[in-house]
């Protein structure tokens, strides 16, 4: 769209906006009223949850127990630790330190896929006993009858989850190679901006599913 | 640069007539519509795809009447019956009215009314009206599966057991959602960011209030649906069981996930219609609306309320009494703005200068059949009354008075109002007066007898009735072919003055002062030539319309080259 126009001085600002504050502000009120429609996407399932966890409280503390709290620990600082250095990517963002913004947005890209990986391993252990969602469920190792119910919900969550920490990677992938091109300085840095806010929601949802999914006393 | 300031001199812009350049030929080619980023040819692919699928839509529902004819069989199977009645009824509630007017109208009139060049994110517009296509796409592949016949509420457990295209179907309203929630995100940052300088918030025309209130209605409840289909899709392929009481779910959260979203849709897909009555009412009366703020905030107010109403659909479904009484108590809150709106706009009539166009008249039969409408949905919240009349035709004349008299008519009246600005032709009059008379006709006797029907007892969505039912069906059916004779006749005389060469529409033929009517019919390719700048409210009646007029000289709109040092002085937000 920029560069369509080729009056324009600055040919990051697209043809319909004012200046560069005008277009960094409405992407971030953009990308905040999505990810507000992301957190009530999510929510239908945190309801489910809170519903299925009142009427069936002993068999969530069961069924949590059944769910490593290290490798949900050891993911959950991970995490945390990707949403510092993508915060870090965008402040070497800021100060046009374009090497430095490439680097961190790779830390944050491979801080992604150990979540994942560990994510893999955690579920193919449970395949491996037969914890699968829904009807497949054959796992005996619960006496509850709505047992298939809690871990239904914990692959919808998690999987959804991991959905978007794949979208992730896919969006920071992208802002790598626009970052060695020289794309992004310190005037113009709208999509490293937007992609943090969006990785720090897939940051935060994971923190409320760690204790609400592995942490039940 | 220093030259920038003394560029800032506010100066009348007289418009153009009969433009030689407008966005209609900015672009050649069928590339130059599907791929466009241009707000005003994305409104008019929505526009062309809703009619598509009004039309589709509206010939289910004839077909549906025409069934009705006999008590027993009239000429198609009980099972197609009920898969004509769900595809009419998702057709029209997915693919027609919630996009209509803020994905059709909405689209083409909200940054012309901003003074802006185009919505915040024009090619995220794109997007939202391709994933609209592809959701079509699933909903025609449904169709041509075999169709679903749960209704248009899919309710479980019954739509995750019967074995007809509930999956596609379902998935394919999904992926609109998405579209709903882009545009809607997309209005709101537009509205905020991208208002022209010198339009406050208190200068905004009332269409955008009622657009605004709509976008966050859709961003807040549309995700709801989404995870509630997506549970649906989980439950019928790796029955996760969570509406499922064999398995421990619970099918009342269905019905309460799916309200959650449905109820507030109702206000997406009425809320805009408001905004289009505001504007008529108030050009054709030539009198500045009656209590600017009221209208206004009352649609804010109607989306709030709207999210806390969703029990009312679930009277007898088995939810607790408290909750049952505590919904119905606050349904009869949303009557309190929409009451306020109604006595806003005749307040505005009173005593005004008003003219009997086209529009106007639409927007007098919505006054009318919207406020039967409304108070039938008072009758139908009250607990009582709810029990005897919950599932009978009664509900289903209720609804029709809202999103058919309602919406549909002030849809028409919006179609009418902004068609010389879009197309920059005039209409027949007289056919259109005469049209908007058949309408109005074929309406209520397709309608009115559906509300006696119901309250005799005559339960919606059944097949055959008794036989002391069949005169007011057969009415009602009658009324249908009315309806569709006044479509047809709107139709063709909308696509003759396409069509016609000897009547181009001058750039405000109502006299209007909102922002879209201050340039060219059609408008150029990017809605202004200057930047407009905003003094009066939007319907100042009384104030010169050279006032209306006025803006900062900005050769490609808000910013040419030679001002890129100090771009914020020329284009600075109010």
């Amino acid at each position: 769209m920029a560069n369509q126009n080729a009056t324009h001085g600055e040919s990051h600002v697209a043809h319909h906006f004012v200046d560069s504050e005008q277009q960094l502000d409405s992407s971030k009120l953009g990308m905040w009223l999505f990810l507000v429609t992301e957190v009530l996407f999510f929510g239908g399932l945190f309801v489910a949850y809170i519903v299925y966890r009142a009427w069936n409280p002993e068999l969530f503390y069961m069924s949590a127990k059944e769910l490593s709290t290290t490798l949900g620990a050891i993911n959950t600082v991970v995490l945390i630790g990707s949403s510092l250095t993508i915060a870090l990517a965008v402040r070497a963002a800021q100060l046009n330190q374009r090497a430095l913004l490439s680097r961190y947005l790779i830390v944050t890209i491979l801080l992604a896929c150990v979540f994942l990986v560990i994510k893999y391993f955690e579920y193919t252990s449970k395949f491996a006993v037969g914890i699968l969602p829904g009807e497949f469920y054959t796992y005996e190792g619960i006496d509850h009858p709505g047992a298939p119910i809690f871990f239904s919900i914990y692959y919808m969550m998690t999987g959804l989850h991991g959905l978007h920490v794949i979208i992730g990677i896919g969006l920071m992938v992208y802002l790598v190679v626009k970052a060695r091109a020289g794309t992004y300085t310190a005037a113009y840095y709208t999509p490293v901006e937007v992609t943090a806010l969006y990785w720090h929601l897939v940051d935060l949802i994971w923190i409320f599913l760690f204790p609400l999914l592995y942490l039940i006393e | 640069m220093a030259a920038a300031s003394k560029d800032l001199k506010i100066r009348e812009f007289p418009v153009e007539e009969n433009p030689t350049e407008h966005y209609l030929n900015a672009g050649k080619g069928l590339k130059s519509w599907l791929f466009t980023v241009d707000h005003k040819r994305i409104g008019l692919m929505y526009l062309a795809s809703i009619i598509l699928f009004f039309f589709v839509g509206g010939m289910l529902a004839l077909a549906l009447r025409i069934e009705l004819w006999e008590p027993a069989r009239t000429f198609m199977d009980a099972d197609t019956y009920n898969r004509v009645f769900t595809l009419h009824g998702a057709i029209m509630v997915f693919l027609f009215i919630i996009p209509s007017i803020p994905a059709a109208l909405g689209n083409f009139f909200l940054p012309m009314m901003l003074g802006a060049k185009d919505v915040a994110f024009p090619r995220l517009n794109l997007l939202s009206f391709w994933i609209y296509s592809i959701g079509a796409l699933f909903t025609l592949y449904s169709i041509a599966y075999g169709g679903v016949d749960t209704g248009w509420t899919f309710y479980t457990p019954y739509s995750t057991s019967t074995g007809t295209a509930v999956i596609s179907m379902t998935l394919g309203v999904f992926i609109m959602g998405f579209s709903s929630i882009l545009t809607g995100i997309n209005f709101i940052v537009t509205i905020h960011k991208m208002r022209a300088p010198g339009q406050t918030w208190g200068k905004l025309p009332l269409f955008l209030w009622s657009l605004y209130a709509t976008s966050i209605i859709q961003v807040l409840a549309t995700p709801n649906l989404a995870i509630t289909f997506l549970l649906l899709i989980l439950e019928s392929t790796l029955g996760v069981g969570i509406f499922d009481p064999a398995l421990g779910g619970d099918p009342v959260l269905y019905q309460h996930f799916f309200w959650f979203y449905s109820h507030p849709a109702v206000y997406i897909m009425i809320v805009p219609a408001f905004g289009i009555i505001s504007e008529v009412i108030s050009t054709f009366s030539k009198k500045t609306i009656f209590g600017y703020w009221l209208i206004a905030l009352s649609s804010l107010a109607i989306a709030f309320i709207g999210f806390l109403v969703w029990g009312h659909h679930m009277f007898v479904s088995g939810q607790s009494e408290l909750s049952t009484v505590i919904f119905s108590f606050l349904t009869f809150f949303v009557g309190i703005p929409t009451g306020i709106k109604i006595l806003n706009w005749i307040a505005t009539m009173y005593k005004g200068s008003i003219d009997l166009k086209t529009p106007m008249i639409y927007a007098l039969m919505f006054l009318f059949l919207f406020s039967i409408g409304g108070f039938t949905g008072i009758m139908l919240g009250a607990l009582s009354v709810n029990v005897h009349l919950h599932d009978t035709y009664y509900v289903v004349a209720h609804f029709h008075y809202v999103m058919m008299g309602g919406t549909v008519f002030a849809f028409l009246a919006g179609i009418h109002y902004w068609w010389p600005k879009m197309t920059g032709k005039m209409y027949n009059e007289l056919w259109a007066k005469i049209a908007s008379v058949i309408l109005f006709i074929g309406f209520n006797v397709t309608f009115l007898p559906q509300f006696v029907m119901g309250s005799q007892g005559m339960p919606r969505r059944y097949y055959s009735y008794i036989e002391q039912f069949q005169t007011l069906h057969q009415t009602s059916t009658v009324g249908s072919w009315i309806l569709g004779v006044g479509f047809i006749i709107v139709g063709i005389y909308l696509a003759i003055s396409l069509f016609s060469k000897n009547n181009r529409a001058s750039s405000n033929p109502w006299g209007a002062r909102a922002l879209e009517w201050m340039t060219t019919s059609p408008p150029a390719h990017h809605n202004f030539n200057h930047t407009p700048v905003v003094l009066h409210n939007p319907y100042d009646f009384h104030k010169p319309i050279s006032e209306f007029r006025l803006g900062i000289d900005g050769s490609d709109g808000h910013h040419s080259s030679e001002d890129v040092s100090t771009p914020k002085e020329v284009g600075d937000k109010v």
